[in-house]
């Protein structure tokens, strides 16, 4: 394998988008002019479970401006019977009006279409709809895990090795543990918004997502459509953190432009995202950890359960996550669900590590409190040498260097390891640290590179930058596999017509655009002859990953971290304070540092805002949340992150072209263990219920 | 006759005058988003809770989604259009562009109209609820961190950009006073 050699990839570059952003240049989706545009206004359920016996549609089409309505009753029909690129069925919730069952509070039951988004608000809130009701249960707690069952997600349910009873009898020290985290939702700045129009003969999708290769081939398979027939672009995106795939907002608006033969815009309002958008679903987990004296383990036993809706399977695989971690002679891993009656919940940053490494991660600390050994060196001891469960060796493996250049910078060794002893004013003080992991995922992709007549470059890839800093990223990578100056590389990206590629998801996409692009661009590099003329319309190069993707040898893939926290807790208001954190991450290759270390950091600060602030509240009245809006729902703002510092121990993926492993996600994982483990050490009280809000810190009292 | 639901208006924006007949319904956000094709400013919630619509009236920050048009008649109003001088980005523009303060962008103009309302409303000594001395006589106190944190409070970033943000705001303060 070659690595770049001009030195673009690894230097910081800022977004080559970045005038258009702070410009307000930057058009995002619902941002495109369209003559002639009809706004579509969603219609959602106030019952949580029964039937719609009628919608009064009348009174509502005589309002100024109204098109149409669409419902169960006259809705083109689509067929939700597939199983998508992502390996998974459609949320249900996004096959609208198909049947008259209502699955959630908040379930789509109308779309109303006017001139207007005034006028289509307006109707949309006059429509009448009558319901049969049936009584629902949304209640989530870990004493319903007998009614659940174990399902496979994108990792198995189960995986078990090695005698637990025996092993836990043969354990000197055992501490056995319940977690819980609430439901938690993306909140994206941007809401999903789409505008959809028939444009000579094709299907015209104009959407924020995080794959327009995916969302077209939903919506073909949806509205039963050649796939070359539609067309889906998404060229800036507000933010997706795994929300942004096919939803109700672009279903709508297709149906409606199919109808009314015009484009139609829908937006779902920041209310509605909490019904229609996804969320991680709430756990309860439970941890025993057997070690002997010196804090060696020999049982690790993790079991999850997460609620998922009654219409669709999802499973957060909070289990999981120790599998790659800890070596034990019997290790058990299971990760359940639980049907009820809520939206159906989906990969939200880090699915399954960010709440699983919040219980195994604070349950590491207190193993190491009962055997007396410092966390770090708790970590180090229990080191594998191969995947602990599958036998498999890492691709690359740093965990240990990311906790020795943490501890140092962190200031790690002076630290006094007894809880609720560090006074300054009304503030006890505290630290912690937690161990994060995330797989080092690729997926298939294509790529196109263009030598162009006045000696510029053209990439096509069919990329996402929700935020990552994708396009710059591809932009370096092409520069250097080039060997010119980035200021002669253009990278086209967001647009389905650019061919398959993967999407930006589970921290693999700019390793997957990477890998394409760099094949692509190399290949170009070697046919071109120097001096040569170039033809007017160029010499292009392409590329396609699969095979290279297909003939990885199977290995543990992982990207991996270690994470500080310096926390001051109030015990008199039971305030939390988050004065510091550190982040030291063996992430593979790192393209851009400004963008990559802003990212890691942006995990972060979701990891303090799962550990202090988010929590959605259902109503078990309703069945829907409490204060389901920004200001109900609680996400870390400015004046909670304080600096958060963010670096890298180098760890080039040995497999990758480009060394990359992936970002996205690793900087949440284990960001709220540590937090709360220095809570722990700041009070000397465990909390193991996030969020660890001003009244628990208060019920629970403390050294003070 | 029904009563009338739509006014002739005429709406001033970044120095340009525009007559426009509005629905009484709209918001000063929908009206330069949908009817003036200013999509710059942002809208995040639509109910005054996230700062992504942060424009300046009459110089002073102000969410344009708890408005009406109606009302922002003969209101100077400054989006993120009007903010550089031609060619030339302000400051805080330059400074979010340098430090990436941004990830996904979509928070980034009401960071922006934010940042230079603070940046003037702390030069005006405007007291915050992290200024640690707020008699009148004490003067602005010094833009540390903290003051930037607590004054930039309204405008949320989901991206978790913040810590860029606010080294972008302290940037662009400092050359403010240079
Ligand atoms: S859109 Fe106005 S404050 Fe959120
Ligand atoms: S940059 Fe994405 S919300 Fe702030």
């Amino acid at each position: 394998m070659t690595t770049a050699t001009r030195g673009a990839v690894g230097t910081a570059h800022t977004r080559v988008e970045g005038r258009d952003k702070v410009t307000g240049a930057a058009r995002y989706a619902a941002e495109i002019p369209f003559a002639d545009l009809a706004h579509g206004w969603l219609v959602l359920s106030t019952v949580a479970r029964g039937r719609v016996r009628a919608v009064d549609t009348d009174a509502v089409l005589g309002m100024p401006g109204v098109l149409t309505v669409l419902h169960h009753g006259n809705a083109p029909r689509v067929d939700s019977d597939f199983i998508g690129m992502l390996g998974v069925p459609p949320d249900p919730s996004a096959a609208l009006f198909q049947h008259d069952r209502v699955a959630h509070l908040g379930w789509p039951v109308a779309l109303v279409v006017a001139e207007t988004s005034e006028q289509a608000r307006e109707a949309a809130e006059s429509l009448v709809v009558h319901y049969e009701t049936e009584p629902h249960d949304v209640a989530f707690s870990a004493g319903r895990e007998s009614e659940g069952y174990p399902l496979d997600g994108h990792l198995p349910a189960v995986a078990e090795k090695g005698d637990l009873a025996d092993r836990l009898a043969a354990s000197a020290v055992v501490v056995d543990a319940e977690y819980t985290t609430p439901e938690e939702y993306h909140n994206p700045m941007e809401p999903h918004a789409a505008t959809a129009r028939w444009e000579g003969g094709r299907l015209d999708v104009v959407d924020s997502n995080q794959g327009t290769s995916w969302v077209a081939g939903e919506l073909a398979n949806l509205f039963s459509l050649d796939p070359a027939a539609v067309r889906v672009r998404s060229e800036h995106v507000g933010g997706g953190f795994g929300s942004k795939g096919v939803r109700a907002h672009q279903v709508g608006a297709v149906m409606a432009a199919t109808v009314l033969q015009r484009p139609v815009r829908v937006v779902m309002t920041r209310r509605q995202m909490f019904s229609l958008a996804g969320y991680r679903s709430p756990t309860a987990q439970r941890v025993r950890l057997g070690a002997d004296a010196d804090g060696r383990l020999r049982v690790l036993e993790h079991r999850s359960l997460n609620q998922t809706s009654t219409v669709h399977e999802f499973v957060e695989p909070s289990a999981a996550a120790g599998r790659s971690m800890y070596a034990a002679d019997a290790h058990h891993t299971a990760s359940r669900i639980v049907r009820l009656d809520v939206p159906t919940p989906t990969w939200m940053r880090a699915p399954g590590e960010a709440p699983g490494s919040f219980a195994l991660e604070s349950a590491l600390d207190e193993l190491a409190e009962r055997c007396g050994v410092d966390p770090i060196e708790l970590r180090v001891r229990n080191e594998p040498a191969v995947g602990p469960v599958s036998g498999l060796p890492f691709g690359s493996r740093n965990l240990i260097a990311c906790f020795r250049e943490g501890a140092r910078r962190f200031g790690w060794a002076e630290r006094d390891p007894r809880p609720g002893v560090r006074r300054e004013g009304r503030w006890l003080l505290g630290t912690g640290t937690a161990a994060a992991s995330f797989p080092a995922g690729v997926g298939p992709s294509t790529a196109a590179v263009t030598a162009e007549a006045d000696g510029t470059f053209t990439v096509r890839i069919n990329a996402a930058d929700i935020g990552t800093g994708a396009r710059t990223a591809l932009t370096l990578v092409a520069a250097d596999a080039l060997e010119v100056p980035t200021d002669r590389v253009r990278v086209r990206i967001g647009d389905s017509d650019l061919g398959p590629a993967m999407i930006a998801g589970g921290s693999t996409g700019t390793r997957s655009w990477s890998w394409a692009v760099q094949a692509a661009a190399e290949e170009l590099r070697r046919s071109l002859v120097p001096g040569a003329d170039i033809p007017p319309e160029g010499i292009t190069a392409r590329s396609n990953t699969a095979e290279a993707i297909g003939a990885l040898a199977q290995k543990e893939r992982h990207a991996f971290g270690a994470q500080f926290a310096e926390v001051a807790v109030d015990p008199a208001t039971g305030e939390v304070r988050v004065r510091r954190m550190l982040g030291i991450f063996a992430a593979g290759r790192i393209v851009n540092p400004l963008t990559a270390r802003n990212q890691l950091v942006g995990g972060m600060v979701w990891g303090l805002s799962m550990a202090l602030h988010e929590e959605a509240v259902r109503d078990r009245a309703s069945g829907g949340v409490y204060g389901a809006d920004l200001a109900g729902y609680h996400v870390a703002a400015h004046a909670d992150v304080p600096h958060i510092e963010a670096d890298w121990v180098d760890d080039p993926d040995p497999d990758d072209p480009v060394g990359i492993k992936g970002i996205g996600e690793i900087g949440i994982v284990g960001a709220a263990a540590a937090v709360a483990n220095a809570v722990w050490h700041a009070t000397g009280v465990r909390h193991r219920n996030l969020p660890i809000r001003p009244d628990r810190v208060l019920m629970a009292g403390g050294d003070a | 006759m029904p009563p009338s639901t739509s006014s002739d208006l005429t709406l001033s924006v970044n120095g340009e005058k525009y007559t426009l007949t509005v629905d009484h319904r709209t918001t000063l956000l929908d009206a330069l988003r949908e009817r003036l094709d200013l999509t710059g400013t942002k809208k995040g919630c639509d109910q005054g809770q996230c700062g992504a619509c942060t424009v300046l009236v009459d110089g002073r920050r102000s969410v344009a989604c708890l408005q009406l048009a109606v009302a922002a008649e003969g209101r100077e109003i400054t989006t993120i259009e009007g903010v550089a001088e031609g060619e030339r980005l302000h400051p805080v523009q330059q400074a979010f562009l340098d430090l990436d303060g941004y990830q996904c962008g979509y928070c980034t103009p009401g960071q922006i109209c934010s940042a230079i309302a603070v940046i003037e409303e702390h030069a005006a000594g405007w007291p915050s609820a992290a200024t640690a001395d707020v008699r009148p006589e004490a003067g602005p106190p010094p833009l540390t961190p903290e003051e930037i944190r607590e004054r930039m409070s309204g405008n949320l970033c989901r991206c978790g950009a913040y810590v860029s943000i606010v080294q972008a705001v302290a940037r662009a303060a400092e050359e403010a006073v240079a």
